[in-house]
This record gives structure tokens, C-alpha cells and sequence, in this order.
């Protein structure tokens, strides 16, 4: 190798961990700025900007649930269904008379015995791929939601109930208007976002979690107990799944049937947009939250614009695509052959 | 070397049956202190197996393991970590995904406590890394690299810092250079007699005549899962021990 090539590679090696780890953030900043010229007088506002963190909320648990599994290099279709199961049963719970705080922990409890459910099968029965396994739960789960509700929406929780998804904080005392407040779910995201960032990259098992996408024979070899630590993230993906739950049992005053329908398949394509891959090892939280928020501005920015959804779909589509492409070119550049 | 120095490991009718195949029949094997043990065969011959048995990833069908000469039974990897027996695999077994350090440490991550929660110990995995990788001479860029950018000598050679990192007294090397480039394999041989030199017996199994007449002191053969034919280096010869792996006496 002569002087000048050397040069060169060290200058990839040296720029693709900021690739990485920001170029997602600067495709975010990009898209506001792009969406505050196209809408100067709405976009950046009080009321659109909350409602943006208000709509994202709930698909921003799926998301990071379904991006834990996605770094094992498994996936999880069953998030939606897991959501909408919770939500039935915190709405049969709510209508049953129980104390807000049962109700508030049932959905919780229930969303983490379903991820439970998908972490033994996978596991145990040894299912040869995480794909079939949440497949037959995605129904499994769904239609179990639909037995025990009749099918038919049940509404009506109350305020305690519903504070995490519906509750506004209020900052009159920091001389803001009235209609100016913080949205609790927007502090549930951040507050979620950093537990979970801080479990994935400073303890024993989320490092294990990202070393089993790396290289699952490495991991075992290295007395891992590798089927342990996938229960635990199927488990914790499905707990995600139930503060979803709750977040949309607040936003929509109803349990109903329809609940998180084909949202897995949003929650999959926020982790791809946010830099994990497929491959297993690779993705940050940060990435996940830009991931979810880019599909929140896109959706929130073309409705403004009063784009058909039709347009939403077709571009949120060839927004995965093109993430993934760049994740193909980032492999080719960060990996020796 | 002689079997004068403390006797580390030893292996007695060792016997591993998968279903209605014998893959292992009463099998001896024994690694002194600060020797080198080469192993042979023909693909087939049950060297990884018997290997795999060694770190614990297999359960024999008959035979017992004896370390420092008391009998263990291994459950997992994690019980011949904990006796001091380390195994260094064909495929590297490092996730790519991770930095040096913390692949040599993965499993094994120093901590700190703050209240009752556990943090990774990162500035303590940097200085161990840092410091281990100059005990062995092996240079890198950082401790920070990612594996996936290493060489194929260098990530070897990773994947031997990672089995002596926590004071292995036996490490078991699986074609330690098949997958190297010419000029690196020196490199790993030179490596290994670091090891033997710091009193560590070392086991590589090996196709390579030059890997086997270079670092080990006592050569055996397997053929078709039994123990066929076994020498001191020097009373033996290269074409000597390829017939062995041939089945030839």
C-alpha cells in the first residue's frame, strides 16, 4: 500500500463513524427546514410541532421495541397486534370498575407476557426464524383481542387513565399562553428514549444484545446465554407494546378493534429509515427516534399540504428504500473484504 | 519441553456419539505447563469435536476431564473460562459489530456500581485492552476500532489476546492460521510462543506441517475419532506425521 491510498482509507475509516451515527439527524433537520419553507406560517407552531410528538407517541414505543429485535438480528410483526390486545384488555379492565392504577399497569403487564410469549417460542420451540413465530402472534394476538372484546370498540376511561397519552402540562408559570403546553406523552418519549438508550449502550446486557447481532456463535462462545438475553428483548419489545397501549387508550378514549393495524410494519420501517439494519449489530436510539419522527414530520407535513395519502404511502416507501441502499453502501465502505 | 513441567489438562477416554454416529472413541489427550500440543487429522478425524469437548460446548458420551489433576465436569463455555481453559475458534468467534476491547472483554465486562444499578466500566475496558495488547506486542490503531476493520491476522490475533485476557492457563487454538495471509501467519506463530514462554499450554490443531514444526513441542494424530499416533517433535518427521493423518504407520 503506498502513502496516498493509505491516506484515503483512513479518511473512510475515520468519517464513517459520524456517518453513522449523525447522517440521520442531518436528513431530519433537512426535512423541517425543507417542511418550514414549504409551510412558514404552520409547521414550526406551538400547536403543529406538539402534535406531531402527540401522533408519533404511540408508534414510537412499537419502534423502539421492534428496534431491540431488529439488532438481534430478529424481527417482531407482532407489535401491533400486542398494542391492540393490551388495549382491549385495559378497556375491559376500565369498564370492569377496577382502580386506575390496576388499570394503568394491566396493559403493561399484558404487552410483556405477549413479547414473553414470542421470546419462549422463538427459543424454545425453536422456530428457524423470529418472523414465523411473531407471525402467528400477530394473528394469534389479534383475534384473541377481538374474542374478548365481542369486536365491538369499548370507550370511555378515565383522566387518571388517560393522563400519559391525553395529559397537557402546563407552562403559564414560564409566561407562556395557555394553549402553549407540553404534551405528557412528549415527556414519556424522552423520558422512555433514555432509559432504554442508556440500557442498550452502558449495561452488560444491552451490549450482549448488540454482540448476539454482531455474532451469535461469538456470543455463546463467550458464555452468553444467548437465548436468555432474546426472551428478555422479545419480552421488553412486547412491554414497549403495552405502553403503547396506554398511550392510545389516552389519546383515543376507546379501546376498538382496528387498533395498531399494519403499525408493525411502521414501527420496522422507523428502525430501517433510522439506520438499523437488517443484518443484526447495527442502529442506535437516537437513529430510531429520528427514524420515527421523519415518518411523523413526512405524514403530519404532506397533510398540511393537503397531499393525498396516497402520495404519503409512496414516498414513505421510497424513503425505506433508499435507506437501505444507503445501509448496502455503508457496509461495502466500513467493512474489509 | 517435557512432561517434567506440572501436568494442566488432561483427557481420559473421551467418547462422543451424535445419534448413530461415533465421532469421538476413547480418546487421550494431556497439555504440560508452557508446552505446545499439535493436533492432526483429516477433516473428519474429530479434532473440533474433541476440542469442543475441552471448552465444554459438547458433553462427552463417556470419558472425564481433569484439570490440575482433580476431575471437573463442564456444563457451558463458562465453566472452562472459570478454570483457566480458553478456546480460540476457526471462525474468530468476535462480533465484528463491537470494538477490540470490548470483544475481549465481551462477556466478562468490568462494571461499576452507581446505587444499585450496574454501568459498563468503559475507561477500564480501554486501559485492560491497551495494556494486554502491549503485553503480547500486537499493534492496532486504537482499542476503539471495530473488529470488522481489522485484517485477518490482526482480528486472529484479537481473538488470542481475548483468550488470555483473564490469565488462561490452557488456550486451544482451532486452525489458529488457515485463514491468514502468508506474512501474518508468522506473526501468530510468534504470538503462541509468547504464550508457551509465559507458562500458558497451548493446544493448536492444525493442517499446516509448518504451524505443527515451528511452535509445538509433542505432536498427535487422530484418525476416524481414536487416538492413532503420537511423538515428541524432534523424534519425528514431516512425511511422518502426514502419513499419520493419512492412517499410515
Amino acid at each position: 500500500m503506498d502513502d496516498k491510498e493509505k491516506k484515503q482509507d483512513s479518511l473512510y475509516v475515520k468519517l464513517i463513524p459520524y456517518f453513522e451515527k449523525y447522517g440521520i439527524l442531518l436528513l431530519l433537520v433537512i426535512m423541517i427546514l425543507v417542511m418550514h419553507i414549504l409551510q412558514p406560517d404552520v409547521f414550526l407552531s406551538w400547536r403543529n410541532v406538539t402534535n406531531v410528538f402527540k401522533q408519533i407517541s404511540w408508534q414510537s414505543m412499537l419502534a423502539l421495541g421492534v428496534f431491540m429485535v431488529i439488532v438481534t438480528a430478529g424481527i417482531d410483526l407482532s407489535v401491533g397486534s400486542i398494542m391492540m390486545l393490551s388495549l382491549m384488555i385495559l378497556a375491559i379492565v376500565a369498564k370492569a370498575g377496577a382502580p386506575w392504577f390496576i388499570v394503568v399497569l394491566v396493559p403493561l403487564f399484558a404487552g410483556f407476557l405477549c413479547g414473553l410469549i414470542n421470546g419462549l417460542g422463538i427459543t424454545l420451540l425453536r422456530m428457524p426464524h423470529p418472523f414465523i413465530m411473531t407471525l402467528g402472534t400477530l394473528y394469534i394476538f389479534r383475534g384473541t383481542g377481538n374474542l374478548i372484546s365481542g369486536g365491538t370498540p369499548i370507550s370511555g376511561f378515565t383522566d387518571e387513565v388517560r393522563y400519559l397519552g391525553h395529559g397537557r402540562i402546563d407552562l403559564t408559570w414560564l409566561g407562556l399562553e395557555k394553549s402553549q403546553y407540553l404534551p405528557v406523552s412528549l415527556v414519556l418519549i424522552a423520558v422512555v428514549y433514555f432509559v432504554f438508550w442508556v440500557f442498550l449502550n452502558h449495561s452488560r446486557t444491552g451490549k450482549w444484545i448488540y454482540a448476539i447481532g454482531g455474532n451469535p456463535s461469538a456470543a455463546r462462545a463467550s458464555g452468553i446465554n444467548v437465548n436468555k438475553i432474546l426472551i428478555i428483548v422479545y419480552s421488553l419489545c412486547g412491554f414497549l407494546s403495552g405502553i403503547g397501549a396506554l398511550i392510545l387508550a389516552g389519546r383515543t378514549d376507546s379501546g376498538y378493534p382496528n387498533a395498531g393495524l399494519q403499525s408493525e410494519l411502521d414501527a420496522i420501517a422507523a428502525c430501517i429509515i433510522g439506520g438499523a439494519s437488517f443484518f443484526g449489530g447495527r442502529g442506535t436510539v437516537l437513529g430510531v427516534f429520528a427514524g420515527v419522527m421523519i415518518m411523523g414530520i413526512l405524514r403530519n407535513g404532506l397533510n398540511l399540504m393537503d397531499v393525498s395519502s396516497f402520495w404519503q404511502q409512496v414516498l414513505i416507501g421510497s424513503i425505506i428504500v433508499l435507506a437501505v441502499y444507503v445501509d448496502v453502501l455503508r457496509r461495502d465502505f466500513g467493512t474489509r473484504k | 519441553m517435557n512432561s517434567t513441567n506440572k501436568l494442566l489438562l488432561e483427557a481420559k477416554g473421551i467418547t462422543k456419539y451424535f445419534g448413530t454416529i461415533t465421532a469421538l472413541e476413547n480418546v487421550n489427550l494431556k497439555v504440560h505447563e508452557g508446552e505446545c500440543l499439535g493436533v492432526v487429522g483429516d477433516n473428519g478425524a474429530g479434532k473440533s469435536t474433541l476440542m469442543k469437548v475441552l471448552s465444554g460446548l459438547y458433553k462427552p458420551s463417556a470419558g472425564a476431564l481433569f484439570f490440575e489433576g482433580k476431575e471437573h465436569v463442564l456444563d457451558s463455555p463458562k465453566d472452562s473460562q472459570n478454570l483457566g481453559l480458553e478456546m480460540v475458534y476457526q471462525d474468530l468467534a468476535l462480533a465484528g459489530n463491537l470494538p477490540i476491547g470490548e470483544n475481549i472483554f465481551l462477556g466478562r465486562e468490568p462494571t461499576k456500581n452507581i446505587g444499585f444499578l450496574k454501568f459498563l466500566d468503559f475507561k477500564k475496558i480501554q486501559e485492560m485492552t491497551s495494556a494486554h495488547l502491549e503485553k503480547l506486542k500486537i499493534n492496532v490503531k486504537s482499542a476503539d476500532q471495530k473488529v470488522e476493520e481489522l485484517s485477518g491476522g490482526q482480528r486472529q490475533a484479537v481473538a488470542i489476546a481475548r483468550s488470555t485476557a483473564f490469565n488462561a492457563k490452557v488456550v486451544i487454538m482451532d486452525e489458529p492460521t488457515a485463514a491468514l495471509a502468508i506474512k501474518e501467519v508468522g506473526k501468530v506463530l510468534d504470538l503462541i510462543n509468547k504464550l508457551k514462554s509465559t507458562g500458558v499450554g497451548v493446544i493448536v490443531i492444525s493442517h499446516r506441517m509448518d504451524d505443527i514444526f515451528t511452535v509445538c513441542d509433542r505432536v498427535m494424530a487422530l484418525f476416524q475419532g481414536t487416538n492413532f499416533a503420537e511423538s515428541q517433535l524432534d523424534k519425528t518427521s514431516r512425511d511422518e506425521v502426514i502419513g499419520w493423518i493419512m492412517g499410515k504407520k
